[in-house]
């Protein structure tokens, strides 16, 4: 089997562990983002590769053109990435907030903060 | 003309109202649009329930492109049953606002209130009606985006953190949903869901299946906040505004819960889902510890809010023991819980947030005394808790007697002493609420308490009395919850033949 032909997968799966293990290990609120980032991100790729046609040109119609990859993925994922920066933006905002009413934006910090009350 | 469009309205109306409360830049004005729109809705799913009624679903392509390529709107009895319960809530929760908004968010805030409130509503009404895959995860991020920010306005500091967690754990659970169906879409080309429905069975035993049905779960089990992945839920419930606390309660959970029992039963079919899976397997004991520790944590929490929060974690998992009965007793079961839930969670967050407007706490602790200056605020409590309990001739009685029925149809002799030994923790946690309100005499400083304003106890009273009546009238509810769950039966069972995994 030709396990390299799939690469992108692997590079896909990679970044999502990634991302997900940024969200889950890291205790800056900042960095948590990042890495929801990286783990958004990875479904981007997974979508542009599945479009991908073997020898299919670019979805816009030319005379000499008969094979074309997917583009109904491409259109997903744009939906998908508005979606992620407006995550992206409400969570920044929020640990904006966060840092005015704590003055830190380390999670034990914070933790720290409210234990007494 | 009208008529026609219904569906497709449900949805845009909210969409619409929303801009429209952020323009109009004032407070009540923003909140009499948030409430005629919230009450249209309301009639409208009303209307659609009554034209689904036989059992017919109403299809509607939107921009009149034909499904599978365009997004369909399905309405069928369960959609149908769904939307009600949330634009139902949606309607007592807005008529209830005004006072409790204007109390706990600052003026400058509550146009983008209802803006939000809207969304979400629009949110969680497009997932309900939604028979496209792609289009259910776009109306999910609508809702649960508005919902980090509603529950980000909360008074206290924490609220900030609690959305935080929200957001990164709800982003998570979404980006799970968007892989599962990137897979499927792989395999069968299309987002449709009664397409992919179709387009299933040959690949059914593949290994991508198996990982998108993991994915679409696992994201899905995040958003309903199914143990252990309750975490961001009673932060987020204790810390949101009042009116947030009822209206999420009351719905985003079971939507998700709706979401769920739509993959399992008219994507995936009941069959390759619990034969070639075996998600009861995960599902059964996570929903029963779930039911055991919620409630037991529920006692010992200090806040009202807390504590109710900890207790819809338990009632999650009486939802899912109905899903994991696989059977139609066990799916009428769920189904009559998520909506009697909603009722009782509604009524009991509500009479919360009346407390709240007058102490300006949730601490059990200082509500000593208080059933003699409230006492229509504290006896909707208690009749909301009284159903939370399960007491005969309330809403809570019927679905347990259902949930015991559908698990004794499987000789499953623990889980019924596990429904009935969490009643009774249940039981603990109200009466002491009940014994600080009624029994403890108001110390002799604290500062004189009035009723709530009648602003406030209409809407809570209305859910009270829905409450009782679903709970002696059983006729609607039980025989409308029996149909669907026989419905999503037949439609499941046939659908993917069973193949050995290769």
């Amino acid at each position: 089997m030709d396990w390299l032909g799939q690469y992108n997968y692997y590079v896909v799966f990679f970044l999502m562990m990634t991302g997900f293990y940024v969200v889950v290990a890291r205790g800056n609120l900042v960095k948590k983002i990042v890495g929801l980032n990286i783990f958004q991100s990875s479904v981007f790729l997974l979508y542009i590769s599945m479009a991908k046609v073997e020898h299919g040109t670019a979805p816009i119609v030319l005379a000499d053109g008969t094979v074309y990859s997917n583009p109904l993925p491409h259109v997903l994922i744009l939906t998908a990435i508005v979606v992620g920066v407006a995550t992206t933006a409400l969570g920044l905002a929020l640990v904006v907030r966060i840092k005015e009413a704590y003055g830190t934006v380390e999670e034990d910090e914070i933790h720290d903060q409210d234990e007494p009350a | 003309m009208i008529a026609d469009n219904l569906p497709a309205l449900l949805v845009v109306l909210p969409l619409l109202g929303a801009p429209l409360c952020l323009l109009l830049n004032r407070g009540t004005a923003a909140w009499l649009v948030a409430t005629l729109v919230a009450w249209l809705v309301l009639a409208i799913s009303i209307a659609l329930l009554w034209q689904v009624r036989g059992g017919d679903a109403l299809h509607y392509a939107f921009g009149n492109w034909q499904p599978p390529w365009g997004i369909d709107y399905v309405v069928d009895r369960l959609a149908a049953y769904v939307l009600l319960i949330v634009a139902a809530i949606g309607a007592v929760v807005m008529a209830y606002a005004r006072r409790s908004v204007a109390a706990e968010i600052e003026p400058a805030q509550q146009p983008l209130f209802y803006t939000l409130m809207l969304l979400c509503l629009a949110g969680l009404l497009g997932i309900t009606i939604t028979g496209d895959a792609f289009n259910l995860f776009v109306l999910l991020e609508i809702s649960s985006l508005s919902t980090y920010a509603l529950v980000s306005l909360g008074r206290d500091r924490r609220a900030l953190t609690a959305a935080y967690q929200y957001l990164i754990m709800g982003t998570i659970g979404a980006t799970f949903y968007i892989i599962g169906v990137g897979l499927l879409y792989m395999l069968t080309g299309t987002l449709n869901m009664a397409d992919i429905a179709s387009r299933l069975a040959p690949v059914a035993g593949t290994n991508t299946v198996h990982t998108a049905f993991a994915f679409i779960t696992v994201g899905l089990a995040l958003k309903l906040a199914m143990f252990p992945l309750h975490l961001w839920l009673p932060n987020a419930y204790a810390f949101a505004p009042s009116v947030v606390t009822a209206f999420l309660a009351a719905t985003a959970t079971k939507v998700a819960l709706y979401a769920m029992i739509r993959f399992i039963y008219s994507v995936f079919g009941g069959a390759f889902t619990f034969s070639q899976m075996h998600a009861e397997l995960l599902v059964l004991p996570l929903a029963a510890a779930g039911a055991f520790v919620g409630s037991v944590v529920a006692v010992f929490q200090h806040g009202l809010k807390r504590m109710l929060a900890y207790s819809s974690v338990a009632q999650i998992g009486y939802m899912l023991i109905g899903l994991g009965a696989m059977s139609v007793t066990g799916l009428t079961a769920a189904l009559l819980h998520l909506f009697n839930h909603a009722l009782m969670k509604g009524a009991l967050f509500l009479a919360v947030g009346a407390l709240v407007l007058r102490m300006g706490t949730t601490r059990i602790s200082a509500l000593s005394g208080i059933a003699k200056q409230m006492p229509w605020t504290m006896a909707a409590f208690v009749i909301g808790g009284l159903s939370l309990i399960g007491v005969p001739a309330t809403a809570g009685f019927v679905s347990k007697w259902y949930l015991i029925l559908a698990v004794l149809e499987n000789g499953w002799w623990p889980l019924v002493v596990l429904v009935v030994l969490t009643s009774l923790i249940a039981v603990v946690y109200v009466w002491r609420v009940i014994e600080v309100a009624y029994f403890e005499e108001r110390p002799a400083d604290a500062p004189p308490v009035r009723e709530a304003p009648l602003s406030l106890l209409l809407p809570t009273w209305l859910l009270v009395l829905a409450n009782l009546y679903f709970g002696i009238e059983t006729g609607l509810t039980v025989g409308l919850a029996g149909e669907i769950a026989t419905d999503l039966f037949g439609a499941g069972s046939g659908a993917l033949p069973l193949e050995a995994a290769p």
